[in-house]
């Protein structure tokens, strides 16, 4: 009986810590976890910061020393370029370890190891898009470029020496709750953050939808409603800029393409897209008489920041500005001769390509007339306690056939990616993108601005520039493929050598202004040239709304500030509802309003065409806007069981003020014969009707910033990690392009001159640990639409009240 | 006695060995020096529990329980860091007490 009670005794005790010290599903393991000696307790920073540490690490060539201010923002002191990686690596790894594997897992296809099945279809995804065969492209064309590979080597090497210097306790808390170990960081690892940028950037595509287009419409119908330029438009290359280049010759149309484009074949709303606004003043326009420049990348907010700022000080550089983490060097930001930033350019880098295999066996397509060889690729897709996923994928010369047939096509998949189709991406060439940044940080000068943008391939962007010797220019740069018009507006032939891409633009030629007469530049994606350009890059951009507004603002501005910059970053004005609100409101009939209608009708009547937080009339034309555009397509563009592309927000609007009689105003579900106004009243009162039901009568609760969600949430989205729901203006095409957890991703202001002044804020922290003090401690500020002013130390022994403390990393 | 040597070891013993090391400890200790199961239980549960308040107040005081309060908000808990401190201790206390229980039962098994 002792013996019974004591074995029983043993018994539970050993089944409770097996069962505290494991994972149930998405249960971390309790007892790991939680134990105050090893669990996330240990993960609690101390507000008391020490004012100076020394660390021993091996693989530096010489002494580091690395300043930090009171937002823990880094500022590295070099003896040597190579410590200057090595120790950006360091300290990038030492505040955003977690962001930086799980980024990289998810572009190579490897979640499935630490989460499991579920997010196997992501992993399948992400491999049969090629981002690991392009990664790998990649890291080729920077392993060539010595001063490309030392950055990536010594960057990698730092990162590893901070993860070596770890034990369990000391992992960032989300290792601890999905109960993983970080692995030791890989130079393709650099280069993964590249393509994920691709694949955010330059990763979709219209031409499935197209397609489907021209086969249900006709060649008719689809030019008129997917013009190849819009019908309002203010390009980034201000009209009139003269193209001073001899073009190359333009490839000739394949037959088959002229086929579909000339032969009768019978036959979701859409979001602005991602977006992002530059532009930089002469100093004709500037109160200092110094260029100023300005940048706000659009991109999904989330904690930690998909941005970690740092200053990098070597013999040879010393610039200040945003880096990816997991990416040596700085995207977007200034030193003392120079500052640039970018917007995304949206080019036509992505293709799809029909293949015709020989046989079941799909060892052969057919491609110039003959048969030629598929490659195949084998992706082993490991997963958390299951067996492992072996997925191979068919390659043809222009790419992998993503999904060979519709059983390797999720049903939740991509709409807009085609079955049978080979994908021809720039994502997938060698490139060297880190040599382009690498010569950035150290430009002195427009020259030096030219030169690194030749070393540039993907996700194509628009960069601007400003310089304290007060030039100011912008370039749509990347690699652009040669292609006849139009070429990669549908699906294409792959079996015809014509469809091909037939090289590429010379870097010299891409688009690029300097100085131009009217004293600023700027970008907001919207159409990089007007048609005159030689070249085609895309049939379609984003919308002009915002460029235009840019455009406007900047044309009448004098003795421009800073804060003339901050504030226009944060302006909400709306150019759509300038374009079309007086003919919507003409349309109305206000003669059989009920009360609701009526008093919705005054608030817009009055609206000031401003997306703030507590405009009600910004709800209302939101909602308006959206029912009025939806209603007009619906009906012929939602069809079940085909993916069609709606025809673009600028299409409608030409369509509802030139053309108020159009067919398409017709609802093909109704017998009656609907006009525009038909359309405008009743997307009125659903509008009204809709917000009723949902906010109450007409008044406060109405408030654009309440009905608009804004949040920014975890990376892992979880709950307490985040921001949670927040009142704020803006929206997307405005300038303040805040809507959802998308918005400006940082915004800077820099104004050159002899001593540069860099401003700039991003919403979150530097720490990626929830635990620091630093988690989000600029989300505030940037929440306010303020600016931190930049700490641009000139040595490591420059006096700063803003400095709080110094690490000092020696051999 | 037993209580002051399974506090000890739980400080100890944690931050280089897994947590659960320290049931061993109380297992060891309370067969070796364990009274009545009771006072075992009791001794374990009451060490490892202030023992693991200690190590966690020590973390989360200077941290103004910043952390404490985003974490409890994954578990179905008040909305209060306090909680998840008193699930922490609990788990630890009552693992402890085990182990110690365990360790003083089979002692009793042998008839020492």
């Amino acid at each position: 009986m002792k013996f019974v009670k004591a074995f029983l005794s043993m018994a539970v005790t050993i089944a409770m810590i097996w069962a505290l010290d494991n994972k149930f599903g998405d249960i971390p393991p309790i007892g790991t976890f939680l134990n105050p000696s090893t669990g996330f307790w240990q993960n609690a920073e101390s507000k008391h910061i020490l004012a100076a540490e020394n660390l021993k690490l091996t693989g530096l060539l010489d002494k580091v020393i690395i300043r930090y201010d009171e937002h823990r923002i880094p500022h590295i002191f070099a003896q040597n370029d190579h410590d200057a990686y090595y120790a950006q690596g360091y300290v990038t790894a030492r505040d955003r370890l977690w962001e930086m594997d799980i980024q990289t897992r998810k572009a190579s296809g490897r979640l499935s190891e630490v989460i499991g099945p579920k997010a196997l279809e992501i992993d399948r995804y992400n491999r049969r898009m090629g981002m690991v065969y392009g990664a790998e492209n990649t890291l080729k064309g920077i392993l060539k470029n010595p001063l490309s590979k030392m950055m990536v080597m010594a960057y990698t090497d730092g990162v590893n020496s901070y993860i070596h210097s770890l034990a369990p306790k000391d992992y960032p808390i989300e290792f601890k709750l999905l109960n993983y170990a970080p692995e030791d960081w890989k130079p393709i690892n650099c280069a993964f953050l590249l393509k994920l940028m691709s694949e955010t950037l330059a990763g979709g595509s219209d031409q499935f939808g197209m397609t489907n287009n021209l086969k249900r419409f006709g060649v008719k119908d689809v030019n008129d409603l997917f013009p190849d330029y819009p019908y309002f438009e203010d390009p980034i290359i201000p009209v009139g800029t003269k193209w001073d280049f001899k073009p190359q010759p333009i490839p000739k149309p394949s037959t088959g393409f002229l086929a579909q484009m000339t032969e009768n074949i019978k036959t979701h709303e859409i979001e602005e897209g991602v977006g992002s606004n530059n532009w930089a003043i002469s100093g004709s326009k500037s109160a200092s008489g110094y260029p100023i420049l300005a940048n706000d990348p659009h991109l999904d907010l989330t904690f930690p920041s998909i941005w970690y700022q740092v200053q990098m000080s070597s013999p040879t550089v010393n610039v200040y500005g945003v880096s990816l983490p997991g990416a040596p060097g700085i995207v977007i930001g200034y030193n003392q001769n120079i500052s640039w930033g970018v917007t995304n350019v949206d080019a036509d880098v992505l293709d799809w390509y029909q293949v015709k295999f020989k046989d079941k066996t799909k060892n052969e397509y057919w491609y110039n007339n003959q048969w030629n060889k598929v490659n195949k690729r084998v992706e082993v897709i490991n997963i958390l306690d299951r067996a492992p996923v072996i997925d191979t994928v068919l390659y043809t010369h222009h790419g992998p056939v993503v999904y060979e047939d519709a059983s390797k096509k999720p049903a939740d998949g991509d709409p807009t990616v085609p079955i049978g189709n080979a994908l021809r991406w720039i994502a997938h060439d060698e490139s060297d993108e880190f040599m382009c940044f690498y010569l950035l940080n150290r430009g002195k000068n427009y020259a030096d601005y030219r030169k690194a943008l030749t070393y540039y391939t993907a996700p194509a962007q628009n960069f601007i520039f400003a310089s304290s010797d007060k030039d100011i220019a912008i370039t749509p740069n990347g690699k652009f493929p040669l292609k006849f018009k139009d070429q990669g507006k549908f699906i294409l032939d792959g079996s015809d050598p014509a469809n091909d891409w037939q090289g590429w633009i010379p870097p010299e030629q891409n688009p690029t202004v300097k100085n131009p007469p009217r004293g600023f530049v700027s970008s907001a994606n919207q159409s990089s040239t007007d048609p005159t350009y030689p070249y085609y890059i895309n049939w379609r951009f984003d919308q002009y709304y915002r460029g235009k507004r840019i455009n406007d603002k900047l044309g009448t501005m004098k003795n421009a500030t800073i804060d003339s910059m901050r504030m226009m970053q944060m302006d909400t004005y709306s150019i759509l509802a300038q374009d079309v609100l007086p003919t919507m409101l003409k349309y109305l009939d206000t003669s059989k309003m009920d009360k609701d209608q009526l008093a919705a009708y005054d608030i817009i009547k009055k609206w000031d065409k401003r997306y703030t937080a507590t405009s009600l009339g910004a709800s209302i034309f939101n909602k308006w806007w959206i029912k009025f555009y939806d209603t007009t397509w619906r009906d012929r563009f939602d069809v079940k069981g085909v993916f069609l592309k709606f025809p673009s927000y600028d299409r409608t609007e030409k369509l509802l003020l030139t053309e108020p009689n159009s067919k398409w105003f017709d609802n093909a579900h109704t017998a009656v014969k609907e006009n525009a106004a038909d359309i405008v009243n009743l997307s009125f009162n659903a509008t009204v009707e809709e917000l009723v039901r949902k906010f109450g009568k007409p008044g406060e609760k109405w408030q654009w910033g309440m009905v608009k969600r804004t949040f920014i949430n975890h990376l892992a989205s979880l709950p307490g990690f985040g921001s949670g729901d927040f009142p704020a203006g803006g929206r997307g095409g405005v300038i303040n392009a805040l809507k959802n957890n998308n918005g400006p991703s940082w915004r800077m202001v820099v104004q050159m001159g002899l001593d540069v002044k860099g401003y700039g804020v991003f919403p979150g922290g530097e720490s990626g640990n929830p635990g620091s003090f630093f988690y989000k401690d600029m989300f505030e500020t940037w929440r306010d639409g303020k600016l931190n002013e930049l700490l641009f130390l000139k040595s490591a022994n420059e006096n700063s009240g803003r400095i709080k403390s110094t690490l000092t990393l020696s051999k | 006695m037993l209580f002051l040597i399974v506090l000890i070891l739980s400080f100890a013993s944690g931050y280089f060995l897994p947590w659960w090391v320290v049931t061993i400890a109380a297992f060891v200790a309370a067969f070796f020096i364990g009274k009545t199961p009771g006072q075992s239980f009791w001794s374990g549960f009451a060490a490892v529990f202030i023992g693991w308040t200690v190590l966690a107040l020590f973390k989360s005081i200077p941290n103004d329980h910043i952390l404490a309060s985003r974490v409890v908000q994954l578990f179905p808990l008040p909305n209060n860091w306090i909680w998840l401190l008193v699930v922490t201790v609990l788990i630890g206390g009552i693992v402890g007490g085990m182990a110690a229980l365990s360790g003083v039962l089979l002692k009793r098994a042998f008839g020492k």
